[in-house]
């Protein structure tokens, strides 16, 4: 019986495969496998790429090389004035894919947005949990049972959604990857046979390809989808090698095993650049690596002692010894590409008499605090150990004492996160929207502390700032908002902003169009390749 | 015979047993939180993470934890991988094809250059021959597996482009799964040049994890050998005036094979140590990679059934040894 499956999958496989002899054929070498295919409770970007950015589509999505919301699966959305109420006008005619495992019946209409969203949502949803242990993480984080109010169907092609309080940035959630929009058909389909799990393993949507197979932890094959919404893609097949190892995915790259890849070692980046038939494109990544001091314990909770153990930092040298070129001095908690960004700020001195001075003034002698430092290399900050390492030299300069702390990675997070753990904090953030809420609220909330706020500070002009920008959808207003919250910010250090780092994307020069995605997604829905 | 198996059989009771509570309690004794892994970079509030202790069983006594493992284990449930929801052991059954078939590549090398590399260095014995393939074993012995494979790859596929850089076939070979082995998936599927991709695949991986199975193997097989070409039947044969090649081959090499089956059976479990590193490197979609992505991402429940899934193959593989053993001399059975 197993074998007759088989074969008959085999038969399958050989109808969708056959016609791509001559095909153009893109490989990436990815680097790591996915947990599985269903964007909505995965957290990783590697999940991400693998799934919502190939397989499916969202109501509103992030403009290539941008985070600017674009229609997508929505073709128009209009908020009412008070901010509560969203309606979007679905496009006609979207298809789902059809493949060997499913062939749809009608195309894409607002039933399966709300049943996008009711299984995250709603715990009485039949999907609420289906694979064993199932938790919808993003949905959680992003707050969002928190702001819907209910979601209805007007029409087939109209949705209303209804939110318990004004919450501009709601629209950019919703061009996340957990907000991708999958298949109600498929999803009774398979609730009808029983099997549940295809759900994740096998998946179905409307984006630009169609799952083919996966073959765990080597490959992930996809075809491009002929009927796809927005036209079909210039790449026919494209592939995902899974190569863990970053010095292995550079030698496969110099190999022509691949086309593209992610994430290269620090230390190939130079080898890859002089490679004549490679291009390593390069971006600010929408990030921020920084140190967040516990602004309620002695004698940190005194805002001019946090300015002077930052004054005593030398940023310049410690980013040159650690990022090597890949990182960018941050002055402020976003990046600078990031709307609303305060330029008016200055950047922060290294003057380590000043600190000294300061200190003294403010009457701290012998201070002796912990500097933690996490034990992994983050895309924020590569060498957290050897940042600490520089921090208590340049502070031991100006007579305080740092002993370096570090633990395993979630413990580290753990203990971290705790109001009452003291000391100065290593840890950093990958934007998730491109929306300044994203930063400023998810870091510095006072509702955050004990979750992610891990300065403990909760000070009420920034907190009136980025809740009041918050609550109003104008994008004038909300830009003057946050830069008073980044004048707020700066004023009160409750943590030194060290870096924004550079994202490296090597790739064949026979690669066309790609773009870096500032949210560290990798997309291939409009990159060609050379015959 | 039977009594002999029965004897071995009843030993390894006990040691499964031990090897649960070792499963169990080394990834609990590891420092790191399932649930933390889990959520990434966003956070948990503390309520919501007691709700996610309490759905994974992880709030339970550690004592109840276990036994409801071991409950699961007796119906042969081996559990649902924390990271992909999907039950660990059909994990561990697709992956394992792939490990079987660089590992017999792999021991395949190390018994074949190991035992002629041995033989040829006992009858030289003492020569410049001897020393050096000796002082290369060592260094085979002493070589870490990660750099070596890098090295290889560097070299090999980098600089001379002879063979692939890492992973099971060309990427432009697609065809249905069958056995999980791609060399037999290749001819079944009826592609010879895909079978041919398959085989420049496994060489640089398999030559890394041969590596060392290869030095150990051909130092046991100089030892054994020189023993036994110190035996009176030895000389004797010699003085019948045979020809050496027969006193070697058959008269020496049959009776110094003894040792040697013992080794190979004991580089088994070296070699599923090694295969953690060697598929690692090499994108080498196996059970040795599956171990380590597990370990990171904290999969408490992968991790704790691939042990045991691992211990009780190396333990299988060692009975067979035991048993074969005990074929090849009759004297162990007595004992």
């Amino acid at each position: 019986m197993n074998l007759m499956k088989t074969l008959l999958a085999a038969t399958a496989l050989a109808v969708v495969m056959s016609g791509s002899a001559y095909a153009k054929q893109l490989v990436y070498c990815s680097e790591a496998s996915p947990a599985h295919f269903d964007p909505g409770p995965t957290t990783g970007g590697n999940d991400f790429d693998a799934s919502s950015r190939t397989i499916y589509n969202r109501l509103v999505e992030f403009e290539h090389g941008g985070t600017a919301v674009m229609p997508a699966l929505a073709e128009s959305w209009e908020v009412s004035d008070d901010g509560l109420t969203y309606t979007f006008h679905l496009r006609a005619g979207v298809k789902f894919h059809t493949t060997p495992y499913f062939t749809p019946t009608r195309d894409l209409t607002a039933d399966d947005v709300i049943y996008s969203f009711e299984r995250q949502w709603k715990q009485d949803n039949p999907w609420y949990q289906y694979l064993e242990g199932l938790s919808w993480d993003y949905f959680q984080g992003m707050d969002m049972p928190k702001f819907l109010a209910s979601m209805e169907k007007v029409d087939d092609l109209t949705v209303k959604l209804t939110l318990t309080e004004p919450n501009a940035p709601m629209i950019a959630n919703l061009g996340m990857d957990f907000a991708s929009i999958v298949s109600k058909e498929y999803a009774d389909q398979l609730a009808a046979s029983g099997n549940l799990a295809d759900f994740a393993n096998k998946p179905i949507g409307t984006g630009p390809f169609v799952f083919v197979d996966y073959q765990t932890d080597a490959v992930i094959r996809y075809q491009a989808f002929a009927d796809y919404w927005a036209g079909k893609v210039a790449i026919d097949d494209l592939i995902f090698a899974i190569t863990t190892d970053p010095a292995v995915r550079g030698q496969k790259l110099k190999a022509g095993e691949c086309d593209i890849m992610s994430y290269p070692a620090p230390a190939d980046i130079a080898g890859l650049q002089a490679d004549s038939n490679l291009t390593v494109m390069e971006q600010e990544g929408l990030n921020i690596g920084y140190l967040a001091y516990n602004t309620t314990i002695a004698p940190m909770d005194n805002a001019s002692v946090r300015k002077a153990l930052t004054m005593a930092i030398n940023k310049d040298a410690i980013i040159d010894a650690v990022y090597q070129g890949a990182g960018q001095n941050a002055k402020n908690l976003i990046p600078p590409t990031m709307w609303s960004y305060n330029d008016a700020i200055p950047a922060d001195t290294y003057d380590p008499e000043a600190a000294r001075k300061m200190l003294a003034d403010a009457g701290v002698t012998n201070l002796t605090l912990d500097l933690w430092a996490m034990p992994v290399s983050r895309p924020y900050n590569p060498n957290a150990q050897r940042v600490a390492e520089l921090v208590q030299a340049d502070w031991a300069a100006v007579g305080v004492t740092a002993n370096i702390v570090t633990y395993e990675w979630t413990e580290y997070r753990q203990r971290g996160k705790a109001p009452d753990r003291p000391g100065a904090f290593q840890i950093g953030w990958t934007g998730d929207n491109g929306d300044p809420d994203n930063f400023f609220a998810t870091l510095f909330s006072c509702s955050a502390i004990g979750v992610s706020n891990y300065a403990s500070w909760c000070n009420k002009d920034f907190e009136d700032a980025i809740q009041a920008a918050k609550t109003t959808s104008d994008q004038a207003e909300r830009t003057a908002l946050y830069t008073k919250a980044q004048e707020v910010f700066k004023a009160e250090e409750p943590a030194m902003t060290l870096a924004h780092s550079k994202v490296f994307m090597p790739m064949s020069k026979k690669v066309i169009g790609y773009t870096m995605d500032p949210l560290g997604i990798h997309r291939f829905d409009n990159v060609d390749v050379a015959e | 015979m039977f009594r002999f198996i029965l004897h071995k059989l009843a030993l390894i009771v006990p040691t499964v047993f031990g090897i649960t509570i070792a499963a169990f309690a080394f990834i609990r004794l590891l420092p790191g939180d399932p649930i933390e892994a889990m959520v990434g970079q966003h956070g948990i509030t503390p309520e919501r993470y007691a709700i996610l202790k309490e759905q994974f069983g992880y709030n339970l006594p550690i004592w109840e934890q276990y036994f409801n493992y071991i409950a699961d284990l007796l119906r042969g449930d081996f559990g649902i991988s924390l990271a992909t929801k999907r039950p660990v052991i059909d994990e561990f059954l697709t992956l394992f094809p792939a490990t079987v078939e660089l590992s017999l590549f792999a021991m395949l090398l190390a018994v074949l250059l190991g035992i002629l590399a041995g033989i040829f260095s006992a009858i030289k014995r003492g020569s410049w021959i001897d020393q050096m393939t000796m002082g290369v074993a060592l260094a085979g012995y002493s070589m870490p597996i990660f750099w070596w494979g890098l090295l290889l790859i560097i070299f090999f596929s980098g600089y001379l482009g002879w063979t692939p850089v890492s992973g099971r076939i060309a990427l432009s070979f697609f065809f249905p799964r069958v056995t999980g082995f791609m060399l037999i998936d290749s001819l079944v599927a009826g592609k010879p040049d895909a079978f041919v991709s398959a085989i420049r695949h496994l060489i640089l991986p398999s030559v890394v994890l041969g590596t060392i199975p290869l030095a150990v193997i051909a130092r046991q097989t100089r030892s054994a050998m020189l023993e036994v070409l110190g035996e009176d039947y030895v000389r004797t044969a010699r003085a019948k005036g045979l020809e050496p090649r027969r006193v070697i081959g058959v008269h020496a090499f049959r009776n110094a094979l003894i040792p040697v089956v013992t080794t190979i059976g004991l580089q088994v479990g070296l070699l599923m140590a090694g295969a953690i590193l060697t598929e690692t490197i090499f994108s080498w979609p196996g059970i040795g990679k599956w171990m380590i992505d597990s370990i990171s991402k904290r999969d408490y429940v992968s991790v704790q059934s691939g042990l045991l899934l691992i211990a009780l193959i190396v333990m299988a593989v060692n009975l067979l040894v035991d048993i074969l053993y005990a074929v090849i001399n009759p004297r162990i059975r007595v004992q």
